[in-house]
C-alpha cells in the first residue's frame, strides 16, 4: 500500500494476518467485529485491512488476545 | 490518596501471566522499579506451540519468544532468570531466592505456574517426557521427529492429544494409554468425550481405556508400558500428560491460603499487596457464579494477569473483581477443537449447528436449564457469541437460538 504523507497527518496502520499460525479461534471478532471476521467456511476474513484510528485500540486488543499470534500491525 | 501506590513490584514467574502484568503496570503508569523473576534462564515465551508448531514445523526455539531483549528493556523490568523463588515473608514484604538473595516490594504478583504431573518413579528415566517447558518441547522433538519409533501417550487430555497428533504427522505409531473409560469426560462428558475419542482413533492412533500405567519397564531406556490389567504395550517414548501441579511450595508457611493454587478474593488479591495470576491462582469466579476455579488456559493467564496488574494499582476496595468464562481450543489432525465455560459431566448435551459424524459442529452444555458451556469442533465462528451468553447466565434456549454470531 502506497500512500504519501503530508506533514502534520498522523501515521496509518494496517492489520497483518500470519495464515500459518491462524487456528481460526475468531476471539479477534470479539473484540473488533468491523475488522476480523471467521466466517462459516472457517478461515479469518479482513474485512478492513486498513482500519481507521479510532478502532485501533480494540485492534490492538485483538492483537494482543490472539492465542496464537497471527495478529499483528504494521506501522505505515 | 492514603499512600498505597507501590513504588516496587516484584513480579514472581516469567511466563504469560507475569509478563502480561508487567506489560499492563507499565501501560497503566506504573513508574517505579519492577523486578521480574523466573525458574528458568529463559525469557518469557509462549506455550501453546510447544505441543503443536515446534514439534510438527521444525520452529526455531526464537519463535515462541513473547517479549525480546529489546522489548524487555523497554519495559524497563529487572530480570532475575534462572532464580527460583524459594520463600515469601509477608510481615517484611521481602521474597527469598534460590541463591540466597531476597528481594523487598511493595506489591506482589505471584505468577509461578504450574509444573507437570509425573509418575512416581520415571523422572529421569530416558525417554519418558513430560511437555511443560521449552526445554521439555526441544527434547520431546528430538526423540519424535526421526519417525518411526513407537510412542506411548500416558493420559488422554488435550496435551496427550496434541503430541498424539503431532507423533502421529511425524511418522510415529502412537498408543494413548487413559484410565478413564471415556477419555476427555471429566471436561467433556460421556457423549462428546467419545466424539473426540474418535477423533484419535480415526487418525490411527490406539486408544486403550479404561488401563492404568502399573510400571515402566526397561533397561538403559524405557522399552514397555506395564498397565494394570497385566498387559503390556512397547514404547521407544513415554510422554506422561497426565495433569499440571500448581508451583507454591515455595509459599508454604508464608500465611498465603493454599489450596491447590494460591486462594484470592474474587478480584484475585490474595493479601494485602500481593496478587495472584495464571495457572497458580484459584479465585471465585463471578462471571460463573462465584464457583472456586483454576484455570489452567492460555486466554486466562493473558487477562488475568493484565488484570491482576490494575488491582495492584487500584486504592483501596476500589479493584475490580475477576470475571471469566475459561475457553481454550486445541489444533489436532487438522481439527481445532474450543471449549468455553465449565460444562460438568451430567450437563444435557445438544447439538445446534453443523454434524458430528462430519465432525464440524457446535454443542452447547446445560444445566437446570442454564448454559455452562460450548463446544465447537471446526465451528469458530458461534464460540464467542456463546461464552458471552455464559456469562450472562443465559438459558440454553436463547443459546441455541439467538442472533447468529
Amino acid at each position: 500500500v502506497q500512500r504519501s504523507f503530508d506533514e502534520g497527518e498522523t501515521m496509518g496502520y494496517r492489520v497483518v494476518v500470519d495464515y500459518d499460525l491462524c487456528s481460526s479461534t475468531a476471539i479477534c471478532m470479539q473484540f473488533a467485529p468491523e475488522v476480523f471476521e471467521v466466517r462459516d467456511d472457517g478461515y479469518l476474513y479482513l474485512l478492513d485491512e486498513t482500519p481507521p484510528d479510532d478502532l485501533r485500540a480494540k485492534v490492538e486488543q485483538a492483537v494482543r488476545g490472539c492465542p496464537t499470534r497471527a495478529l499483528s500491525i504494521a506501522e505505515e | 490518596v492514603t499512600g498505597v501506590v507501590p513504588s516496587r513490584i516484584v513480579v514472581v514467574g516469567a511466563s504469560l501471566a507475569g509478563l502480561r502484568a508487567a506489560e499492563t503496570l507499565r501501560e497503566e503508569g506504573f513508574g517505579g522499579t519492577l523486578v521480574m523473576v523466573g525458574d528458568e534462564a529463559r525469557a518469557p515465551y509462549d506455550r501453546p506451540p510447544l505441543s503443536k508448531q515446534l514439534l510438527t514445523k521444525g520452529w526455531a526455539e526464537d519463535r515462541v519468544t513473547l517479549a525480546d531483549p529489546e522489548r524487555l528493556a523497554e519495559l524497563r523490568i529487572e530480570l532475575r532468570l534462572g532464580t527460583a523463588a524459594t520463600g515469601l515473608d509477608l510481615s517484611a514484604r521481602e521474597v527469598a531466592l534460590a541463591d540466597g538473595t531476597t528481594l523487598g516490594y511493595d506489591g506482589l504478583v505471584v505468577a509461578t505456574g504450574a509444573r507437570a504431573r509425573t509418575l512416581p518413579g520415571t523422572e529421569g528415566v530416558p525417554g519418558v517426557h513430560t511437555l511443560r517447558t521449552l526445554d521439555d518441547a526441544l527434547s520431546l522433538r528430538a526423540s519424535l521427529s526421526p519417525g518411526g519409533v513407537r510412542v506411548v501417550v500416558v493420559g488422554a487430555g488435550f496435551i496427550g492429544a496434541e503430541v498424539a497428533a503431532a507423533a502421529t504427522a511425524l511418522g510415529n505409531s502412537v498408543t494413548v494409554v487413559e484410565m478413564a473409560d471415556v477419555p476427555f469426560e471429566p471436561v467433556l462428558g460421556a457423549r462428546m468425550g467419545e466424539v473426540c475419542a474418535a477423533i484419535l482413533r480415526e487418525n490411527g492412533v490406539t486408544l486403550r481405556t479404561g488401563a492404568g500405567v502399573a510400571a515402566l519397564e526397561g533397561g538403559e531406556a524405557v522399552e514397555r508400558v506395564l498397565l494394570d490389567d497385566g498387559s503390556a504395550v512397547d514404547a521407544d517414548v513415554v510422554v506422561v500428560g497426565i495433569g499440571v501441579v500448581p508451583n507454591t511450595e515455595w509459599l508454604e508457611g508464608s500465611g498465603l491460603t493454599l489450596d491447590d493454587g494460591v486462594v484470592c478474593d474474587e478480584t484475585c488479591r490474595a493479601a494485602p499487596g500481593v496478587v495472584a495470576a495464571g495457572d497458580v491462582a484459584r479465585w471465585p469466579n463471578p462471571a460463573l457464579g462465584g464457583e472456586m476455579m483454576r484455570v489452567e488456559h492460555w486466554d486466562n493467564a493473558a487477562h488475568q494477569g493484565a488484570h491482576s496488574a490494575r488491582v495492584l494499582l487500584a486504592e483501596e476496595g476500589r479493584a475490580a473483581p475477576f470475571g471469566t468464562v475459561p475457553w481454550f481450543w486445541s489444533d489436532q489432525f487438522g481439527h481445532t477443537i474450543q471449549l468455553a465455560g465449565r460444562p460438568a459431566p451430567d450437563d444435557e448435551v445438544r447439538v445446534i449447528e453443523g454434524s458430528v459424524r462430519e465432525r464440524a459442529f457446535v454443542a452447547v452444555y446445560e444445566r437446570r436449564g442454564r448454559l455452562v458451556g460450548a463446544l465447537a469442533i471446526d465451528r469458530p465462528r458461534p464460540v464467542m457469541r456463546l461464552r458471552a451468553l455464559i456469562a450472562e447466565g443465559a438459558s440454553a434456549a436463547e443459546a441455541a437460538s439467538g442472533g447468529r454470531g
